[in-house]
């Protein structure tokens, strides 16, 4: 009964959402009042509708109805309660509900936020996204229905796979997918815009916090994809360039360059047909993502089961999206004028090194996670591009964008003096200079030229960081001076600026050294036997057998001594869920702010003897801590007051109506 | 020319070969670093080159698998039904690393079609099998039957 209550939600959510696609957006250009107010109620029954939907998919999972087939197959009797509900989104299906659920969220929350839009325009962006959501619903309902039934009914169900058990992972695909999903409303912003012809200072004001936000929640999810990676895929890695990976990290780069982008558009009202671009990008990169990750066309670590019907039905919504998307904007942005003016050398003119550099970076990555598949498709041979070449990109261009990133916030809008900035940043300059070969010369540990420039780089970003807070701060004193200025208008964007810029610095260093540093080992060890690693003693006592809720266990215990000192035990497991019968490693780390002991047992090996891998990883926290820093900075930027105040009283009354066909003002 | 023309002129210039100078570069080091994929048949066939980074895949051959004294080096085969080749590997292997399952590997090819591994790839699904696994199998089934019925073994 519950899954058929289920079902029917989702296809009255599709039938509101084709209410929400059709008449507002109609009504918004023939001017009906009626239906151009008919844009919220649809929005919030859609949401309603999926809500339930979801609802009924959880409560299947709870109760372990395994009459569903997608919980037959994903859920087990013996899953504690949390994985249970993590499970609705542990394959195809569910995380595609999940998908239209926080869509509808967003389209909820963009109707009850934006109130002080002109009516028009949140019509024309609610119905972008209903329109959207047309897509996603019918792709569920036609192609992927998780609430179809299965008879006879199975006993028992197939269980979650057992990577998946774990919190990280619990919470790392909503996280995600509320980023992926969130470039729609910067996209749905651009194409009202493009409809109604209207790209301005006030456009870009509306998107800006929401594409920020977007942005915030996919660095945490690639943060904790990262980090849930590390912890359990017992590699010690935290990235591998997976294909799955990618698709993730284009949608982040083209954000990353559309938050900067749109901030030239909000002040000085330049870059408007550059920003729409890549607002239109972004979103279209997510988009590909999906496709990559859900039709299974690549070798992935994350590939679900391809189903040839699934990846065609994204092909060809993506095909319509891009197209149409491109389309219009080919049609509306000869018409759009170019804004303010700025020299040669201005802040937007790095602003505009930034973009550049971040969207040839996004094509490199494209390059590498498409060519396996041109290749193929041209029968050039089935190649895979190794994971040196992706890094290589990074340590090419990221100096150039550490350079820029210093320099931006000291500039000048319009116009600034090259000596003028070369003083300010003198010092900066010989401080990073300094440090950099401080680190690259072997001293205190032996020495790295990539380390050194590691610390250079970082170095560069804090000192300029300081620098212009100093500039800022100038006129308040001390740190109750700090404080008054936190709360000010225009206060949030700046700080969190600070804040994520600081994170890239942090990053950096992690990245950095726990790639020049690393110390690996394979080894063979019998109870009793110690062995060495980057100045710690591991003594391995042995493993013994062990019961969990679902899964049986070998745990090992390993003693980490420093010197003579005990400092941390690890308990590394190898476990084998009952059901799946699959085995896992569930690493032993012994977590630091500097450095990183990480254990996993490999197979045993007769008379108590174990083969294991042994890690030393310095500074690898920094890596998750940065990312982390880099999206408090994301809500502190969204989180600005001068977004809360009505932007209505600020924009002329014409604006207001908003289809006034073609015309686009040059910008503030 | 006006000054301001000549100096935006300057700056797309630079933007322009700084671009260029990039894309040079990242494209050469794209081919230094693509990894081709050869099937059992193709290395057997001697398609494969000596030295250089590689991926070969197929199913491990059921007893193949042969641990070393120091309990860390395994030799075992891998097959496509058609040829076989032996692959060596000191370390951990996957955790789903099994006789009778696909896998791929990277690494090099040594004199007498000895492979090396550097690292090994099972997936995390049993019932998945890598692609390219899948399509050597299916491509030496096919050119097996074909020359089976060449040879009028079977009707």
């Amino acid at each position: 009964m519950i899954p058929e209550l289920g079902h029917l939600a989702l296809i009255l959510a599709l039938s509101l959402a084709l209410v929400l696609a059709i008449f507002p957006m109609i009504g918004s250009l023939n001017n009906t009042p009626g239906w151009i107010a008919l844009a919220r109620p649809a929005a919030w029954g859609q949401f309603f509708f999926i809500a339930i939907a979801f609802g009924c998919l959880v409560s299947s999972f709870l109760n372990d109805d395994f009459s569903v087939v997608y919980v037959a197959q994903n859920g087990n009797t013996l899953l504690p309660p949390v994985y249970k509900v993590s499970a609705v989104w542990g394959a195809h299906e569910g995380s595609l509900l999940l998908w239209v659920f926080i869509l509808s969220g967003w389209t909820v929350a963009v109707s009850l936020l934006a109130r002080h839009l002109p009516a028009v325009v949140l019509a024309r962006v609610l119905s972008v996204m209903g329109l959207v959501s047309i897509g996603f619903l019918s792709f569920l309902l036609f192609t992927s229905n998780p609430f179809a039934r299965v008879f006879p009914v199975p006993l028992e169900g197939g269980d979650l796979n057992p990577l998946l058990q774990d919190p990280g992972l619990a919470i790392h695909p909503p996280m995600l997918y509320m980023g992926y999903v969130g470039m729609s409303v910067a996209f749905s912003f651009a194409i009202a815009a493009l409809i109604g012809g209207r790209l301005d200072a006030a456009w870009a004001r509306w998107s800006r916090p929401w594409t920020t936000v977007a942005w915030m929640f996919l660095t945490i999810g690639i943060t904790l994809g990262s980090w849930w990676a590390y912890n359990e895929l017992g590699w010690g890695g935290w990235w591998f360039w997976d294909p799955v990976e990618n698709a993730s990290f284009m949608p982040w780069l083209a954000a990353t360059a559309l938050i900067h982008s749109l901030a030239v558009t909000e002040k000085r009202g330049a870059f408007k047909r550059w920003t729409v671009l890549l607002a239109l990008l972004a979103f279209s990169l997510s988009l590909l993502g999906t496709f990559l990750v859900r039709s299974g066309v690549l070798t992935s670590v994350h590939a679900f089961a391809s189903d040839p019907a699934r990846g065609l039905f994204i092909l060809i919504f993506l095909c319509i999206v891009i197209g149409g998307s491109l389309s219009l904007y080919a049609a509306r942005a000869p018409s759009v004028t170019s804004g303010g003016r700025f020299d040669g050398f201005s802040r937007e003119t790095l602003l505009l090194g930034n973009n550049l550099l971040l969207v040839i970076v996004t094509a490199f990555v494209l390059l590498g996670t498409l060519a396996p598949l041109i290749y193929d498709a041209l029968d050039w041979g089935k190649i895979s591009v190794g994971f040196p070449w992706f890094n290589r990109m990074f340590v090419i261009f990221t100096p150039f964008l550490v350079v820029l990133m210093g320099m931006g916030p000291l500039t000048r809008w319009k116009h600034q003096d090259p000596a003028d900035l070369a003083r300010q940043l003198r010092v900066a300059l010989l401080i990073s200079l300094g440090g950099g070969i401080l680190a690259a010369l072997p001293l205190l540990h032996e020495g790295s030229v990539w380390a050194g420039l590691a610390v250079m780089l970082s170095l560069w970003i804090v000192c300029s960081l300081l620098l212009s807070l100093r500039q800022r701060l100038r006129y308040r004193k001390g740190l109750a001076g700090l404080w008054q200025d936190l709360g000010a208008k225009g206060s949030g964007s700046y700080y969190g600026m600070v804040v994520a810029h600081f994170g890239v610095a942090v990053f950096i260093i992690g990245v950095t050294f726990v790639m020049q540093y690393n110390v690996e080992k394979d080894i063979r060890l019998s109870p009793g036997e110690s062995t060495e690693l980057a100045g710690y003693t591991l003594r391995f006592d042995g493993v013994q057998a062990r019961q969990g809720p679902n899964y049986r266990a070998d745990r090992g215990t390993v003693h980490i001594l420093k010197g003579e000192r005990e400092i941390a035990l690890l308990q590394p497991e190898k476990r084998v869920y009952t059901v799946q019968t699959k085995p896992m490693t569930e690493s032993g780390i012994d977590v630091g702010f500097t450095r990183d002991i990480y254990v996993s047992l490999g197979e045993g090996l007769g008379n108590g003897d174990w083969s294991m891998r042994l890690y030393y990883k310095p500074f690898i926290r920094w890596i998750w801590f940065g990312g982390l820093l880099i999206a408090i900075g994301g809500l502190l930027a969204a989180s600005d007051r001068r977004y809360r105040i009505a932007v209505r009283d600020r924009v002329p009354a014409s604006a207001a109506l908003g289809n006034d066909g073609l015309i686009a003002n040059g910008g503030s | 020319m006006t000054p301001k023309r000549k100096k935006r002129l300057i700056l797309i210039g630079m933007m322009v070969a700084g671009v260029g100078i990039a894309i040079a570069v990242a494209l050469k080091a794209f081919n230094e670093n693509l990894m081709f994929f050869y099937t059992p048949s193709a290395v057997a066939g001697g398609e494969a080159p000596a030295g250089h980074l590689i991926r070969v895949g197929g199913l491990v051959t059921k007893g193949s698998l042969k641990r070393q004294q120091d309990g860390l080096t395994v030799v075992f085969d891998i097959t496509d039904f058609a040829e076989t080749i032996k692959v060596q590997y000191t370390g951990i292997l996957p955790d789903l690393f099994r006789e009778g399952q696909g896998i791929v590997a990277r690494g090099r090819l040594q004199e007498g079609n000895l492979f090396i591994a550097e690292e090994v790839l099972a997936k995390h699904d049993e019932k998945y099998m890598p692609p390219e696994v899948a399509d050597a199998l299916k491509t030496a089934h096919k050119n097996g039957a074909e020359g089976a019925a060449t040879e009028g073994t079977k009707p």
